[in-house]
């Protein structure tokens, strides 16, 4: 009898979201992304379709980085404190496709920056890069409601994604992207419940459940990954089953908690037996971008060309596009 | 939790009323409001005082069908008055239903294998409804066996344990529990389980929380449909919150709210 592979079959599709419009749909993007369309759990295409491969947004930051170690910051070294040329340097050197831009500069403890210059930054890259963006606040929730729906409104047309609405501060940043038409990141701590809280409470406002990313924390490498991927597959299972408030995307901030680990960011000297530094960093960036594409991350942020180089042909293995190469 | 709609049926006097003077509105807005309200399927009964069922049936299925896009359950005790209803179904249908009895069985499995719908079996024969849940599986068995012969796929059957009014016989309600359970365990895939639930509080003066209690009961124990008032707010939480507290939904704050925008 010939074995007859078990197929598991999912009632509900993940939703599928487009970053970035071109001037035929009223932005001026060159390119844009599409994430999600997925009808079953990540590359497993034997038993559902996967539409689009998971996409890597390239970060930028809009000031320095503080606190990144010498090998994050390499790569960037010529343009770090330029945002416009760090990103046009992802878009030309690195082939980024998408560029998530970190406006840390308005957080109170780093430059207090206002609306105004972050929103002069936004426009700026806008005009400078085609590709697709993510604006990311700085987690303060205050500053944040004052300087991101500027940014909505600079980028009006761009259908950017904004990020992260959260249970206690969601409904500045929904309505400004509500009315910019931009989409949305809906940010939990790492908890399943408050991740669908938070999106119910993002729909009730009116915003439609197919222009929300799910952002439900990430650990890194070492750090809480596997707690962090046990919620995505939750999550992801609900949501090709048939709870529509968890058939988001996911977006994951890899780079950020890859580079936080003591491994990723010790110099060499201090521990020569754990190999090279510029082995290191990008390979646990790498490794734990692919743990999380595994759960079901639909958009990973990522930092180091490098670790993204190898994410890339790893994705492209998995897609089934590169089969049998490297 | 599948939720069949209970209400469009001509023993109620409202229901009875439009179907003899073909007033679709009425038939139309409790389609709506029970769909609404977050009835998955639409029980259709004729009831017992219409003079030409079949006609009613296919009305009352066109009337239904022009404002709801819902599978149908059709409610009849003749094998014809089903079948008109079932070929006038948009979606695979349900027939409610047939018995344990060889000759109701003979005739309705063949139809329901013919349309691809499924069927209601309940647990009774010749002799009655059994006394307690053993014999109520000894006929479960037989109407699987026959579902099989007949051509009707198993996730098709659902078993109806029967349960009776709690002021009529009290142990009924202990003994349908156990046969919920113990249906799960006839066959490989299981078949599904069905309550008629608003029998249990039949004449009872706390009906509607006689109802969501025992639901929340027989959904502890596996059940998995009840034909039910979709319309009854308080059974419908009951039921959502049983969902949440047996983990076959993820719960949130306004889990409530949550359910009934799916």
């Amino acid at each position: 009898m010939p074995l007859e592979l078990y197929k598991q079959k999912w009632t509900q599709k993940i939703y599928t979201l487009t970053i970035g419009a071109t001037p035929a749909e009223g932005g001026t993007r060159e390119s844009v992304v599409q994430v999600g369309g997925i009808t079953a759990l990540p590359f497993l295409t034997f038993e559902g379709e996967m539409p689009y491969s998971p996409v890597i947004a390239m970060e930028v930051w809009d000031m320095v980085p503080p606190e990144w170690p010498p090998e994050a910051v390499a790569p960037f070294a010529d343009v770090i404190d330029s945002p416009v040329k760090w990103a046009k340097k992802c878009v030309q050197e690195y082939q980024a496709q998408l560029l998530c831009l970190r406006l840390m500069s308005i957080h109170p403890d780093t430059k207090n920056a206002s609306a105004e210059e972050a929103s002069q930054i936004l426009k700026a890259i806008l005009s400078e890069v085609g590709v697709p963006l993510i604006v990311w606040g700085s987690g303060n929730a205050e500053k944040d409601n004052e300087v991101l729906p500027r940014c909505t409104q600079v980028a009006a047309g761009e259908n950017c994604l904004f990020g992260t609405a959260t249970k206690d501060n969601y409904k500045t940043l929904v309505a400004s992207c509500l009315a910019d038409k931009q989409s949305i990141i809906a940010e939990s701590p790492l908890d399943i419940n408050i991740e669908k809280q938070v999106n119910i409470l993002i729909s009730e406002m009116g915003f439609p459940l197919e222009r929300i990313v799910i952002f439900p924390t990430t650990g890194g490498l070492g750090y809480g990954l596997e707690y962090a991927y046990s919620i995505m597959e939750r999550g992801r299972l609900a949501g090709l089953s048939e709870d529509k408030l968890l058939a988001m995307p996911v977006i994951c901030t890899v780079g950020p908690e890859a580079w936080r680990a003591k491994e990723a960011k010790v110099e060499e000297s201090e521990f020569p037996q754990w190999g090279k530094a510029s082995e290191r960093g990008p390979m646990w960036e790498a490794i734990t971008a692919v743990a999380l594409l595994i759960a079901g991350a639909e958009i990973l942020v990522m930092r180091h060309p490098k670790s993204i180089n190898l994410v890339k042909r790893i994705i492209g293995q998995l897609m089934g596009k590169e089969a049998g190469k490297e | 939790m599948i939720v069949i709609g209970e209400r469009i049926n001509g023993m109620y006097r409202k229901v009875g009323k439009a179907i003899q003077k073909r007033n679709k509105e009425v038939i139309q807005q409790l389609a709506r409001e029970q769909v609404e309200a977050g009835a998955h399927i639409l029980d259709v009964n004729t009831g017992p005082a219409s003079a030409n069922p079949l006609a009613a049936m296919e009305w009352l299925v066109t009337s239904i069908q022009e404002v709801v896009n819902v599978p149908l359950c059709l409610d009849s005790t003749k094998s014809d008055v089903i079948e008109a209803g079932l070929r006038l179904c948009k979606q695979k249908g349900v027939i409610n239903s047939t018995t344990g009895q060889k000759e109701k069985m003979d005739v309705l499995l063949p139809i329901a294998a013919k349309y691809g719908a499924s069927i209601i079996g309940l647990t009774m024969d010749e002799k009655g409804i059994p006394r307690d849940a053993l014999g109520r599986s000894e006929i479960a068995v037989s109407i699987i066996a026959a579902a099989m012969d007949k051509g009707v796929p198993i996730e098709n059957v659902y078993l109806d344990p029967l349960i009776l009014p709690v002021n009529v016989t009290q142990i009924t309600s202990v003994e349908v529990l156990k046969a919920i359970h113990d249906f799960k365990t006839l066959s490989d895939p299981p078949p599904k389980t069905v309550l008629g639930l608003s029998n249990v509080s039949q004449g009872t003066p706390n009906r509607s929380l006689i109802n969501r209690t025992y639901l929340v009961m027989a959904m502890a124990m596996g059940l998995d449909a009840a034909i039910m008032d979709s319309t009854d707010r308080e059974l419908m939480d009951a039921m959502i919150s049983a969902e949440i507290l047996l983990n076959k939904s993820i719960y949130c704050d306004s889990y409530l709210d949550a359910y009934r925008r799916r």
